[in-house]
């Protein structure tokens, strides 16, 4: 059954100063309703990119945005920052209407767009439990019942009747959160709520939403930055791009489309570089990323399969394939060695590149936490200094977002090195 | 799935907006926050200071006590052999939960702007609970009019009130309605246009020179040229205030067709500032 859709909705927003000359558009704009005429500042088109400056004074953040959600379904909505995520949010939760479409909606939304609305310093932890659940839409009584449940669940039940300005800002954010999660709207609208907390109450806030999501039946939707909770949380998604919709399917189809849009303009500039080292007989021009489908991406999950293809061009026929090297390294933002490939003691056989112009580095599983990553790149005929070809620091940069590579369905933390597979045995 | 057969929404969010959407079915829905943001304005009010309540007796008490002393002893105004301390006191009593009703709902939208701008509820909840709270501090002032009226009694004042106290919950609703209803319309504006912000500020004291509240209506329709009566009696606030001193102290007159009047035109008001307040809503967060 379809409990929410959503029909050609757009939003415009105005730029630039808002406030001066609004009197004298609102008489513009009367004169030509008067008159019978459209709105002369509701021009259909112009695209919302944020980074070129826009001639136009208005500006669409949505543009003819359509989908339906099913009861139950849990819908990812997946976007770079400016895609328009926050103002369908927005829309949705009912904080500002659409200019134009219309969302229609068979159950009562609630959304968690940031926890803590509400809370007065001044009140106890108990008066502000309260006062927040019902400015969420909860009723009195309702909250009564579940009082217990938010106070455990928050765990500050030694501060419950002391002010909250007393608290420090985790035990606010905490106790918010629990007020939000123990919420029962038939749609529950979530932006990002699980960056907040440290690493337990996380753990502790993903666990909640996949109940909410998996045995509560309730019809979620989903924001966030963070795919890997998108693909274990979500059974659909949808990418937003400034302002459209460019993708709908699954969340692994969507996760997938998301990351190969984001491919890195800068590449074509591997070329050009002259920060290299080497006696140039063969030139490294290209670094690209894939994951398990083959697809370009400039981003990969913590744990998931990589590809990296590099691409050479070469300058010297003699050269002799079967003593060639290539060594990758990934580097962090110290610059400290976090993972190599070195072809050499790998074994590797590199003959059959006297008729290829490329090599392929395959990893089944990219075991590194969530990070920005720096490949160094050195080719040659052995190690030896003056053996080098083409030797880059920094020739690409590779994005590892957490994942859930000890598939149990909690993220690994972010860091900047390796973790191997293992297992404790008692 | 009964819901799939008649295909009923149970709401739309659209642009389209609808002539008369009062939005009252929702504002029960959410009664009981109106409730909570009552207690919060008033558990809060005074945390942290050092007269706490004090302060509501102070304001009114000074003002009278100036009032008397400008209008009474330099300006001559009669009141009518009411002591005028008293009659400026009953006048002010009334007066301030007015001004502090349209005061403190004329800005709802750009004070709220951080929380409206995050969860849906009816906006209106909002000014509503702010003219609920204001009520407690007029309850309290009254009480002080009350202790000044037994003592004015007791030494000797000629004093009584007339049956017609019993309408007394009736003006406090109109006062209330009138200072909501101007809020609400105030506050949509100036969602838009900040400036009216600070017209707000000094309307409210002039207004108050218009509204009778330091002269009888009697006095100003002697003393002054036409117009300007004519203006203080058709102001329905003029006639809340002339009524209010009627019952309470039994001077000046009152007219049914008066009370009437300022009757329709505070609920006109209150109903005209809710449909104005209800098509803000929607949309503020944008332009404020």
């Amino acid at each position: 059954m379809t409990i929410l859709k959503a029909e050609n909705i757009s939003k415009q927003y105005r730029l630039g100063v808002i406030g001066t000359g609004t009197l004298s558009h609102d008489l513009n704009r009367l004169w030509y309703k008067v008159r019978g005429k459209e709105d002369p500042y509701l021009k259909i088109g112009e695209v919302n990119n944020r980074s070129s400056k826009e001639k136009a004074e208005y500006v669409w953040a949505l543009n003819d945005i359509n989908f339906e959600v099913k009861q139950g379904e849990v819908l990812g909505i997946i976007g770079k920052n400016g895609a328009g995520k926050s103002t369908l949010l927005k829309i949705l939760s009912r904080v500002t209407l659409p200019t134009t479409g219309v969302i229609k909606t068979k159950g009562r939304i609630a959304s968690l767009l940031e926890v803590g609305t509400g809370f007065h310093p001044e009140l106890t932890g108990r008066e502000n439990v309260f006062l927040n659940g019902a400015i969420l839409g909860m009723t009195k009584a309702e909250i009564a019942a579940k009082l217990d449940e938010i106070v455990e669940f928050s765990g500050c039940e030694l501060y419950i009747d002391t002010p909250v300005k007393r608290y420090s800002s985790g035990m606010k954010v905490r106790l918010a959160f629990a007020v939000a999660a123990h919420l029962e709207p038939d749609i529950l609208v979530v932006d990002e709520v699980l960056a907040v907390g440290d690493a337990e109450f996380q753990k502790k806030a993903i666990g909640k939403m996949q109940d909410i999501s998996k045995e509560g039946g309730r019809t979620v939707l989903f924001v966030s930055h963070n795919m890997a909770s998108v693909k274990s949380l979500c059974t659909r998604g949808i990418v937003l791009e400034n302002g459209t919709t460019v993708f709908e399917g699954t969340a692994d189809e969507s996760v997938e489309f998301y990351l190969s849009r984001g491919k890195d303009q800068n590449k074509l500039a591997l070329r050009q570089r002259t920060d290299r080292f080497g006696n140039g007989k063969l030139k490294l021009v290209q670094v690209s990323f894939f994951n398990q489908n083959n697809i370009e991406v400039d981003q990969v999950i913590s744990g998931e399969f990589l590809k990296i293809r590099f691409t050479f061009e070469k300058y010297d026929n003699q050269i002799d394939y079967n003593r060639f090297f290539l060594g990758v390294t990934f580097k962090d933002d110290q610059e400290t060695s976090s993972l190599s490939y070195l072809s050499d003691e790998m074994g590797s056989d590199f003959s059959n590149l006297s008729s290829r112009n490329f090599i392929d580095l395959v990893i089944p599983n990219i075991y590194l936490r969530g990070g920005v990553y720096n490949l160094r790149i050195q080719t040659g005929i052995g190690t030896r200094r003056e053996d080098h070809f083409d030797t880059i620091e920094e020739a690409a940069t590779l994005h590892i977002l957490p994942g859930n590579l000890w598939l149990n369905g909690k993220l690994n933390r972010p860091g900047n090195y390796a973790i191997l597979p293992g297992k404790y045995i008692v | 799935m009964s819901f799939e057969k008649n295909d009923a929404w149970l709401y739309e969010i659209t642009s389209e907006k609808k002539a008369f959407d009062l939005n009252l079915k929702e504002v029960w829905r959410y009664r009981d926050l109106l409730i909570l943001f009552v207690k919060r304005d008033i558990t809060t009010l005074y945390k942290q200071t050092i007269l706490g309540p004090l302060w509501f007796l102070i304001e009114p008490l000074f003002t009278s006590v100036i009032f008397t002393l400008v209008f009474n002893n330099l300006g001559n105004i009669s009141t009518g052999g009411i002591p005028p301390f008293l009659f400026n006191l009953t006048g002010i009593t009334l007066w301030n939960y007015f001004a502090t009703c349209f005061t403190g709902t004329s800005d709802t939208f750009n004070k709220n702007a951080n929380i409206f701008g995050k969860v849906y509820f009816p906006r209106v909840i909002m000014p509503m609970s702010v003219t609920i709270s204001n009520l407690v501090k007029f309850g309290i002032q009254l009480l002080i009019l009350i202790s000044f009226y037994i003592y004015f009694v007791l030494s000797g004042a000629n004093i009584s009130p007339n049956y017609f106290i019993f309408l007394f919950p009736l003006l406090v609703v109109m006062m209330a309605l009138t200072g909501l209803g101007l809020g609400m319309i105030t506050s949509a504006m100036t969602t838009k246009y900040r400036d009216l912000k600070i017209l707000v500020g000094f309307a409210v004291s002039l207004l108050m020179y218009i509204s009778a509240v330091p002269y009888p209506i009697e006095v100003a329709r002697e003393k002054l040229p036409a117009f300007a009566a004519n203006i203080i009696t058709y102001n329905p606030l003029s006639q809340i205030l002339e009524g209010f001193r009627f019952m309470v102290l039994n001077t000046g007159s009152f007219s049914w067709g008066g009370a009437l009047y300022a009757l329709a035109f505070a609920i006109g008001i209150f109903f005209l500032g809710l449909i104005i307040f209800n098509r803000t809503e929607k949309s503020f967060i944008d332009t404020v």
